[in-house]
């Protein structure tokens, strides 16, 4: 269908794509921001956080899966989608405990950021507030899973580049849950080093570097003064995350 | 601003239930635009006034603060009752926020490990009916009542509310600017 | 440890201590054990030499592999609503108030556990329940009892009464399929003589169609599997029937698996695999013995392995693996997850499986009633067959009946009967519903029962449950909200959150808490779960609910509040534990209803 790369329309703008890219990345390399977290420009497409929902010539489905084809319609920015997201961005809130105030990633959370950009001005839901635990165990990180989005970007970074295996998801449905691979389960236990690519992937703030803290002052940070959908395009563009 | 010639002034509430008055003050950051707002609005039951019960025909009420105790929630409902439209304002009141932080733990727990564990090991909760009684669990406002509007920040800034309530007063639909929409 | 080790040998054995068989080898292991306890974890992950993790990654999405004991005996009660209109909820309470136990919990002294399931596929014959995986159905009070009684004298269970275990067929009418006489081997033979071309030019004329749901064209999935480059090729047969009121698969594979397995080595004759598998569900684990025993059978009579029938070169065998509780592997993609070893979680597709599928070989995936199908045609043709039915929908369908009707179970039509046919065969008068196709199908009121059955009109998996007059539209609404919230494999976040918020809204509104606000709620999530979610679970899970929303519109607002809102839980028992610490009682220490 592909092979030899071509155009789609996003929201009517002419896209060019490459063979084997996805709506999401011929769109990211043209400079138009799909809204996404568990898509990462250096992982195969993956599709279970669905906020880059969009219509294909019509149809629902997932930019960061669907391959880039010749002629396709793709619609992104409307209200309809917009409001997906935010529901999907609410229920994500609702799942964990994300308390912003407390927690250090805050202004480059991608969680929060999408929020701010999608104007998610309240969880709605009625909160899960589910017992999650917080790992302290490792003298260089902690992890704290009342913030953990079920991504999967760490299991997939420690599996597929660190070769490490040290995270796996566990349970099913809302009992879902990342467990550490050491006879403990905890973190410290584990050969994780602050160079793993784990170390670096996680959109929110549930994989944090210890003694780094509040660093950056509120005003100076990723997300403070533009938006993701401007400040990713940036970031994202030579594939790297930071 | 553009403050409508209206035959009567904007009447707003304000209270705090679980939170730290932080909100409160950013309100007061709003500076000299009090003066500003005071030609337009005059204020009902709130922390600035000392008045103590919100009364009816109030236009905006804002509730700083999240959902502890059963006082709390007679001070929302008495809010509900009587204003025509509710604001969550900041995080505690549209989370839980910090109170929120100790719905891990069983309150029974909680209050025997602050009132019971004295060294003579005797139980000291208080039982005096004056104190409001914890819930189980901190709740958000919206769990309880219908609410109309969310500023959301740690506190919001002066900014947000500054623009909140000029939209509102003004007939628009309320909407934060980028810089100040912040959940911290 | 040495105990484990040994018990563990022969298992790792059978399963060549290959890791894609880990769910098979925790499932046998458990078998002796009762449950996955660390050290089995341990053992079982240091002699596949895996991460622990990947044991707990399984244990913990498997409702029916434990990771804490749960007794010597583990009762599951079967939680279809078609169980509940049956009478389980009482009928478990009973259990519960005998056992001096309490739901989920394991009984002091470790003899027994007593929890809910999904539908078990004993509709017909309900309230149903599996007692370590063995079903026990058509229970009553003295039933009950009597169990109670088998239970604390700790009778081992191949001694208690076999009548206890009798699963009926209960075929009430029987066509193509049902009616047929077994006659080992004619199918394969017929198809021999076609050829492999031949045969697929008849199935191709005969126009049959998937009988899982979602209808696609069986002669083209084998055309692509055959044509899709791969040095091994794959058939699964998707046994894993869990759709709520649906149990035509467990008659086929009681009662015609001859059959069955000859569908199967059709689409190796087609495909050229010469590897399937038999993907069954853990509830049906009663029909493995008897299904190798009719593998066993086939073998010996050339029917399968090498050189099948004769034919040189066409060889053929079939393994069964095992599900251990969970819905969603249904989902053809899960399933091939789940048969690797790995928690059943879907795919990315496209690619499909007919190019990607099992270790990424090409792969079909066929429904147990299409297999069966495939079969007839080779005896009867291609055009024969197309002849039944209707011209989009050709051959027949196998309904699998229940709910409030005279007589419950399996009724074979040609495509194209209507609803109200099938009512008036199965003795339903007074009827103020169907749900056709299970709890993620379609419901029916009256002024729609001369819908049809047929992919062009009502498409079905083959569930129809039939809810009188006086049923409650929402203890049914209910009780597939949680089903989904129970199934849901957590993968994607609008499945994962959303089914429990809805199960959530459902609950408060059934409890007569619910205003507008969360019926609009409801509306929106409808639309946003159907939209985005990654499979079909996540999409259909809202189906049936806002069908229900719509068409009993009257029976959801008569229980909405007029208030615009009320809390979903007790204000004043969210005070309980404080008051209790307190001491207190005065009026200040409770919280009365809203001003």
């Amino acid at each position: 269908m592909s092979e030899g790369g071509g155009s789609f329309t996003l929201d009517g703008q002419v896209i060019a794509f490459a063979p084997g890219q996805t709506i999401l990345t011929a769109a990211t390399a043209a400079g138009v921001y799909i809204p996404h977290l568990c898509a990462h420009p250096d992982f195969p497409p993956h599709g279970s956080c669905k906020l880059c929902a969009v219509t294909v010539n019509g149809r629902d489905g997932s930019a960061c899966t669907i391959e880039a084809a010749p002629g396709q319609e793709v619609r992104s920015d409307t209200p309809e989608l917009h409001e997906i997201r935010r529901v999907l961005l609410q229920m994500l809130f609702v799942e964990g405990n994300h308390f912003c105030p407390g927690c250090e990633k805050s202004g480059r959370c991608k969680l929060q950021a999408l929020a701010y950009d999608l104007e998610m001005l309240s969880p709605h839901f009625v909160q899960f507030f589910p017992h999650r635990e917080i790992d302290a165990s490792h003298p260089e990180f902690f992890l704290d899973f009342n913030r953990c989005i079920m991504c999967e970007l760490c299991v997939r970074a420690s599996r597929d580049v660190d070769g490490k295996n040290i995270f796996a998801l566990a349970g099913r449905g809302r009992e879902s849950h990342i467990i550490v691979n050491s006879p403990s389960g905890r973190l410290g236990d584990t050969d994780f080093a602050a160079t793993d690519k784990a170390a670096e992937v996680c959109p929110v703030g549930a994989i944090l570097r210890k003694e780094v803290g509040f660093a950056t002052p509120i005003g100076a940070r990723l997300y403070d003064q533009a938006p993701i959908s401007q400040v990713d395009l940036q970031v994202d563009l030579p594939g790297r995350e930071k | 601003m553009n403050a409508p010639s209206a035959p009567r002034k904007i009447r707003i509430a304000t209270a705090t239930l679980g939170g730290c008055f932080g909100c409160h003050m950013s309100l007061l950051d709003i500076d000299e635009r009090l003066l500003a707002l005071v030609e337009i609005a005059e204020f009902d039951r709130s922390p600035l006034t000392d008045i103590k019960h919100c009364g009816p025909g109030v236009d905006i009420g804002l509730i700083e603060g999240a959902l502890c105790n059963a006082e709390n929630v007679h001070v929302l409902r008495e809010f509900r009752a009587n204003c025509k439209f509710l604001v969550a304002v900041g995080a505690c009141a549209i989370n839980g926020g910090l109170p929120a932080q100790r719905n891990r733990f069983d309150v029974g727990d909680i209050l025997k490990k602050v009132y019971s564990d004295a060294p003579d090991g005797r139980s000291r909760v208080p039982n005096d009916p004056e104190l409001p009684l914890l819930l189980d669990k901190v709740y958000p406002i919206h769990d309880v009542v219908r609410v109309d509007y969310f500023i959301p920040g740690c506190p919001p800034s002066g900014d947000a509310l500054w623009k909140f309530l000029t939209d509102l007063i003004g007939g628009r639909t309320p909407r934060l600017d980028y810089p100040q929409f912040h959940f911290d | 440890m040495i105990a484990i080790e040994s018990a563990l040998d022969p298992i790792l054995g059978r399963h060549r201590r290959d890791p894609t068989a880990l769910l098979q080898i925790l499932r046998d292991t458990q078998e002796i054990f009762g449950w996955i306890s660390p050290e089995v974890r341990a053992a079982v992950a240091s002699a596949l030499e895996i991460a622990p993790t990947r044991i707990d990654s399984l244990t913990r999405f498997y409702a029916h592999l434990y990771d804490a004991p749960r007794g010597k005996y583990r009762i599951l009660f079967s939680d279809n609503i078609t169980d509940r209109m049956a009478g389980s909820v009482a009928l478990m309470e009973l259990m519960l108030k005998k056992l001096k136990l309490e739901r989920g919990k394991l009984s002091a002294d470790g003899l027994v556990s007593v929890d809910f399931t999904s539908c078990t596929g004993m509709c017909d014959q309900g309230p149903a329940l599996l007692v370590n995986n063995l079903p026990a159905t058509r229970l009553t009070a003295w039933r009950i009892d009597e169990i109670c009684g088998l239970i604390r004298a700790r009778t081992p269970l191949d001694q208690w009464p076999e009548e206890f275990f009798r699963v009926e067929d209960h075929i009430r009418r029987a066509d193509l399929l049902l009616g047929a006489a077994e006659r080992p081997g004619e199918a394969i033979r017929a198809a021999l003589a076609l050829g492999a071309q031949g045969f697929l030019d008849e199935l191709k004329k005969s126009n049959l169609r998937g009988r899982g749901g979602a209808g696609f064209p069986t002669a083209l999935k084998w055309r692509s599997c055959r044509d899709a480059p791969g040095e091994r090729r794959f058939v699964v047969c998707n046994a894993d029937e869990g759709e709520p009121g649906t149990f035509k698969d467990r008659v086929l594979l009681q009662s015609f698996s001859q059959s069955l397995f000859e569908g199967m080595a059709l689409a190796g004759l087609v495909t050229g695999a010469q590897k399937g598998f038999l993907y069954l569900r853990g509830e049906y684990s009663y029909l493995r013995a008897p299904l190798e025993a009719t593998l066993q059978k086939m073998r010996r009579e050339s029917l399968l392995g090498r050189n099948i029938a004769g034919a040189k070169n066409f060889d053929f065998d079939i393994e069964i693996h095992m599900g251990a509780g969970a819905y969603v592997c249904g989902e053809e993609t899960a399933l091939i997850e789940s048969l690797e070893g790995k928690p059943g979680r879907p795919r990315i597709r496209p690619p499909f499986p007919v190019t990607h599928g099992y270790l990424g070989f090409p792969t079909v995936v066929n429904n147990v009633e299409t297999l069966c199908n495939a079969a007839a045609i080779a005896v009867v043709g291609g055009d024969a067959y197309a002849r039944r039915g209707t011209t989009r929908s050709t051959g027949t369908k196998i309904l699998s009946v229940s709910g409030d009707c005279e007589r419950p179970g399996l009724y074979e039509y040609p495509f194209g009967v209507t609803v109200a046919q099938v009512l008036e065969d199965c003795g339903a008068p007074d009827v103020g519903a169907v749900q056709i196709g299970g709890a993620a199908g379609n419901c029916l009121i009256p002024e729609e029962f001369g819908r049809r059955i047929a992919f062009e009109d009502q498409p079905t998996a083959g569930a129809f449950m039939v809810f009188a007059n006086r049923r409650d539209p929402i203890e049914a609404a209910r009780n597939f909200a949680h089903f989904f919230a129970h199934e849901s494999c957590g993968f994607c976040t609008p499945c994962r959150v959303g089914t429990s918020l809805v199960a959530g809204m459902i609950d408060k509104i059934a409890a007569g808490h619910g205003a507008q606000y969360e019926f609009l709620d409801l509306k929106r999530l409808h639309d946003i779960l159907r939209a985005s979610s990654h499979c079909g679970l996540g999409q259909a899970a809202m189906l049936a609910l806002g069908d229900m929303m719509q068409k009993f519109k009257p029976a959801f607002e008569r229980r909405l509040i007029t208030k615009d809102f009320e809390p979903d839980f007790d204000l004043d028992a969210a005070l309980a534990r404080a008051r209790e610490l307190a001491g207190r009682d005065d009026a200040a220490a409770h919280l009365g209803e809203d001003i």
